[in-house]
């Protein structure tokens, strides 16, 4: 098992600030769903955007495939890396379709507009998502979770090798959180997709995803199989919570705090 | 509906878009050359020297003059509100015509009646004032490494009622004449005379369009989010300072020469894009046109409504575009994160 998107010994710190990522060594192995898990403000977020190149570590280092993310060009990275951000407000009403069509922007030469190919693409990437209806419609006018679809959307018209998603099922309802990880782990089979997810739904890990990290206080506490990482001991652990509790039901893990 | 993003690719919709804009341009061009206090047509200037006089010396640089300043004013508007993601972001909202308006009242008050190489020291004393105006502004605005777009309009309308009042404190304190100087400066006119101030504004001018042209599509996935474009390959903090950089000179040169005319960089983005959708690549372009044709319109109703007598074209400006940035707050629905 190989890794693609790797940290080794990452740090970062807000200028002036503490410490949020505290040398955290860790890889999305290539072709599986990795979860990163922890309780809020434990520094999840802020290691994705390390993975996405958004933050700079301010120590160690972030590799894709081996080679150095800072030393890979902008776009050249956009092509191979696509994020999806946890919130996303857009204020001006664009429409759905030109939302999803700056997936291809990193493929689309300056003074070049996207062309029938890339319209095709943006349209299959709505339709994995199953949001080709909204095609036309103004993404101002869309619910959260909509919106969360038009994302991962965009994100995938990038086309990527690697998919981080900043909890991408906080605002979609029951039926869709199912169908998203329903989506990711069939783009994982058909395509090869690696992802790494940060998530909250701790019962939508167990058994879809094949790897879990747990954070805590911007460290990696522990790591491993779904059923080796969501037990009561590490969860108790991870979000300092005694009285969390779980149980294996039909090759699930039940998940609940008392 | 002209915005639909249906099947028609975006380059058809830019030419197309670029195609109406521009016969308006002409439009306004030409009912601009001809109205006015005296009305001129083809034959009369063939055959009477003052009404060739009028039309070379006046009224033509005049006429550039405005389409320079409202396509500077509107493409900039265009681009600060992407870059900030607030459609209520516009040069006169970011307190640049309020730093503006106090380095030319300096400049006035002082008496700086001399010239580098050319250049009244008032415009360069307007153009220093816009640029403080805009670090300030940007600075208070800038968290860590987010920009904080409902600060920075805060900020920019809280820099721009100091200046008001910084502004109101000069003219207080000085003599009667130079007061109504700085008044006139601040109403701001377009009065020209020969070609000279046109051709040394559009030498600094267009490189500025050209580059934040450019942009477009830097500017286009910005409209979308720090992060998504961050994400999409874009190189968020240097097209920010870029851009910035760019809009403070355009408005810093148009504020410098024209005085503060605002709403022309509010309401002349939200026109295009209601016409021809929010693509910031067509835009940038559309409202490059378009605001030289407004200004232009503009100038020919301060020139004509009331004739003899002149309006100031920052009142008409301001008297169309007050009441429509009203009725777009009134209808912020629109807009999700006002």
């Amino acid at each position: 098992m190989t890794t693609l998107l790797e940290a080794q010994a990452a740090e970062f710190a807000y200028p002036g600030g503490p410490p949020v990522i505290c040398g955290i060594s860790l890889g999305a192995a290539r072709g599986k769903l990795s979860a990163l898990i922890g309780s809020n403000g434990c520094g999840k977020s802020t290691l994705i955007r390390l993975f996405a190149g958004l933050l700079a570590p301010t120590g160690g280092e972030i590799r894709f495939d081996g080679t150095p993310l800072r030393s890979i060009p902008r776009r050249q990275a956009a092509q191979r890396i696509a994020y999806v951000p946890q919130a996303t407000s857009l204020v001006f009403p664009f429409t759905v379709l030109e939302v999803v069509l700056t997936g291809r922007s990193p493929y689309t030469p300056r003074f070049r507009f996207e062309d029938g190919r890339d319209r095709e693409r943006a349209m299959e990437a709505l339709s994995t998502v199953d949001a080709a209806h909204l095609a036309a419609r103004p993404v101002t006018e869309l619910s959260g979770g909509e919106r969360q679809m038009v994302s991962m959307a965009r994100a995938l018209a990038q086309e990527p090798q690697c998919l981080l998603l900043d909890e991408p099922s906080a605002a979609l309802d029951l039926k869709h959180r199912a169908a998203l990880i329903r989506t990711l782990a069939g783009l994982r089979d058909s395509r090869g997709l690696t992802a790494l997810v940060v998530t909250h739904d701790l019962h939508l890990i167990d058994p879809v995803f094949d790897h879990v990290f747990a954070l805590r206080a911007g460290a990696l506490r522990a790591q491993g199989r779904p059923d080796e990482v969501l037990t009561d001991a590490v969860l108790g652990d991870v979000y300092d919570d005694p009285h969390v509790r779980t149980r294996r039901v039909e090759g699930r893990t039940l998940i609940w705090s008392n | 509906m002209l915005k639909s993003a249906g099947p028609r690719t975006t380059a058809v919709r830019l030419w197309r878009a670029m195609a109406l804009l521009l016969l308006l341009l002409l439009a306004a061009a030409f009912v601009a050359l001809w109205a006015g206090g005296r009305t001129l047509d083809f034959a009369a200037l063939r055959s009477d020297p003052f009404a060739r006089t009028l039309f070379f010396r006046l009224r033509l640089p005049r006429v550039f003059m405005a389409a320079l300043i409202g396509a500077s004013l509107a493409v900039a508007g265009a681009a600060l509100q992407a870059l900030f993601r607030n459609p209520l972001a516009e040069p006169a909202t970011l307190g640049v015509s309020g730093g503006g308006a106090v380095g030319a009242s300096i400049a006035i008050a002082l008496g700086w009646g001399s010239q580098i190489s050319g250049v009244p020291l008032v415009f360069v004393a307007g153009f220093c004032g816009a640029m403080v105006a805009v670090l300030l502004v940007h600075r208070i605005a800038r968290s860590g490494a987010l920009l904080l777009p409902g600060a920075l309009l805060l900020a920019g309308v809280v820099v721009n009622l100091i200046a008001s009042a910084a502004v109101l404190a000069i003219q207080y304190t000085t003599d009667s004449s130079r007061a109504l100087e700085i008044l006139r400066w601040i109403i701001g006119s377009l009065e020209v005379i020969g070609f000279g101030t046109v051709w040394r504004m559009l030498v600094v001018l267009a490189p500025c369009w050209i580059a934040l042209l450019a942009f477009s599509r830097e500017l286009h996935l910005l409209a979308m989010g720090e992060d998504t474009a961050g994400a999409l390959g874009v190189h968020v903090e240097r097209t920010e300072t870029v851009v910035h950089v760019l809009c403070s000179v355009l408005v810093g040169v148009t504020v410098a020469v024209g005085g503060a005319i605002g709403f022309v960089g509010l309401i002349v983005p939200h026109a295009v894009r209601m016409l021809f959708g929010e693509d910031l690549r067509i835009v940038l372009p559309g409202s490059l046109l378009a605001g030289a044709a407004f200004l232009i319109a503009a100038d020919v109703v301060a020139r004509t409504a009331f004739a003899p007598v002149e309006l100031p074209v920052g009142s008409v400006t301001a008297l169309i575009g007050g009441p429509f940035f009203l009725w777009l707050l009134h209808r912020r629905q629109r807009y999700s994160a006002l």
